[in-house]
């Protein structure tokens, strides 16, 4: 039994949920502060992956990053990076696929603080970054903690998009997702319930888990 | 001398309103606040600190221009660290009561006597949603005064207290205000909490926003 697609997967979901807290961050409390026609077209652009065939979004990375033309070629022969058909495609793949699951929480709960808390610590003499760190951050932990298992579970899950930009290469691009179906291609329904299963449990322990933090947060002890 | 002269659009259940307040206020003085619901009075002291932006005016406190709109100058809240008391209180829900107050000073010694002068010494350890209400609205008085304001801005500010505790805490608060020197401007519906700040004050004025 060949358990590297699913290593790969766990690999892929780590790095894709640390680069999206470290992104999602700045831009959900940007995104949370006022409106403008601007930040309206930007959220709806980082949005889309929610309700875009993940095919679609695969076929257009697989285009723009092509190493024959445009953007992809650039970085071909300026950095030697390819995207397409690596495991740097998953990554970047994900990010752009798994980013409403980061920043959709994480905004909505910076934007459900009430605004006073923030002038509260500014008349204080703080900054902006040490209000951020000092106080809007430790009162979101439950919406931060939802994102990043959110985020976790649904690279898990991507099947469309890391088949479209990484085809299955074992040990490069072949995750989880993509060994079951290839299995299952195969005839072998063993693996592919190896596979599923260990998917599954994981998604299960992880859901769950959020479920239980986040009632224990929420509750009162006075109650 | 506290100088203020601001206009600002506001929107009221009555449609759009323009609020317009001016005055002179001498420092060490305890001002009040009043005027009828939605008149902008608590925008008015957002305006002072520094969160809200008034379309035109002027604050100049002890010297120190704060606002000049026709010289573009607006200090940020930072610069001008207004102590501010919130109708809301806006306590932080994952500091204790010890928290708030290290988290606006370092000075120990004063944070021991706030303590003491909020009756909160026993709850040091407590987060703010194990406080009763009044036990919150002391806590957000004393963070206000922490950082040692020249300008002390509150909103109703013992709305949520019992007529001993606030008689006791209102005394405790004079005694600060006169080593501090603070200016204090106070939006209150309540003649008596008024009445009991204001005697022995060296200067107290009120201001009506309508």
């Amino acid at each position: 039994m060949d358990f590297a697609p699913i290593w790969l997967t766990l690999k892929l979901a780590c790095i894709t949920t640390l680069l999206l807290l470290a992104i999602g961050l700045p831009v959900a409390w940007w995104l949370s502060k006022g409106r403008s026609f601007f930040k309206i077209i930007i959220e709806a652009v980082i949005t889309m992956p929610l309700v875009l065939p993940p095919s679609v979004l695969g076929f257009y990375l697989l285009l723009a990053f092509s190493p024959q033309h445009g953007v992809g070629k650039w970085l071909q022969q300026i950095f030697n990076i390819q995207f397409v058909f690596s495991f740097q495609g998953l990554v970047l793949a994900s990010v752009i696929y798994s980013m409403p699951f980061m920043l959709g929480p994480i905004k909505s709960a910076l934007q459900q603080l009430p605004v006073s808390l923030s002038q509260a610590s500014y008349s204080l003499g703080k900054s902006r970054w040490q209000t951020f760190v000092r106080v809007l951050l430790p009162n979101i932990k439950p919406s931060l903690l939802t994102a990043v298992v959110l985020t976790f579970a649904h690279t898990l899950g991507e099947f469309g998009v890391v088949l479209m930009i990484g085809g299955n290469i074992p040990n490069v691009t072949r995750v989880a997702s993509i060994a079951v179906y290839d299995s299952v291609e195969q005839m072998d329904y063993h693996a592919a319930n190896v596979y599923s299963f260990i998917l599954f449990a994981i998604t299960f322990v992880l859901v769950t888990a959020v479920f239980i933090f986040n009632k224990y947060q929420l509750k009162s002890p006075l109650e | 001398m506290i100088c203020i002269d601001i206009e600002k659009k506001i929107k009221t259940y009555q449609g759009q309103q323009v609020l317009k307040v001016s005055g002179e206020f001498a420092t060490g003085s305890i001002v009040n606040i009043h005027g009828p619901s939605g008149a902008g009075k608590t925008t008015f002291l957002k305006i002072v600190a520094g969160f809200i932006q008034p379309e035109r005016g002027n604050i100049v406190v002890n010297n120190s221009v704060w606002l000049d709109t026709d010289s573009k100058i607006s200090l940020s809240p930072q610069k001008r660290m207004v102590g501010f008391v919130f109708q809301d209180y806006a306590l932080f829900p994952n500091m204790t009561v010890k928290e708030h107050l290290k988290y606006a000073t370092a000075d120990n010694v004063w944070i021991k006597r706030l303590l003491e002068i909020g009756k909160l010494e026993t709850l040091t350890t407590h987060k703010p949603l194990y406080l009763s209400g009044g036990q919150q609205q002391r806590l957000a008085i004393l963070r206000a005064l922490a950082t040692k304001p020249q300008l002390l801005l509150m909103d109703e500010p013992f709305s949520a207290l019992d007529p001993e505790n606030k008689t006791a805490l209102i005394n405790q608060l004079k005694l600060v205000f006169n080593e501090l020197g603070t200016t204090v401007f106070m939006v209150s519906h309540n003649p008596q909490e008024l009445d009991e700040l204001v005697a022995g004050a060296v200067n107290s004025s009120a201001l009506f926003i309508k």
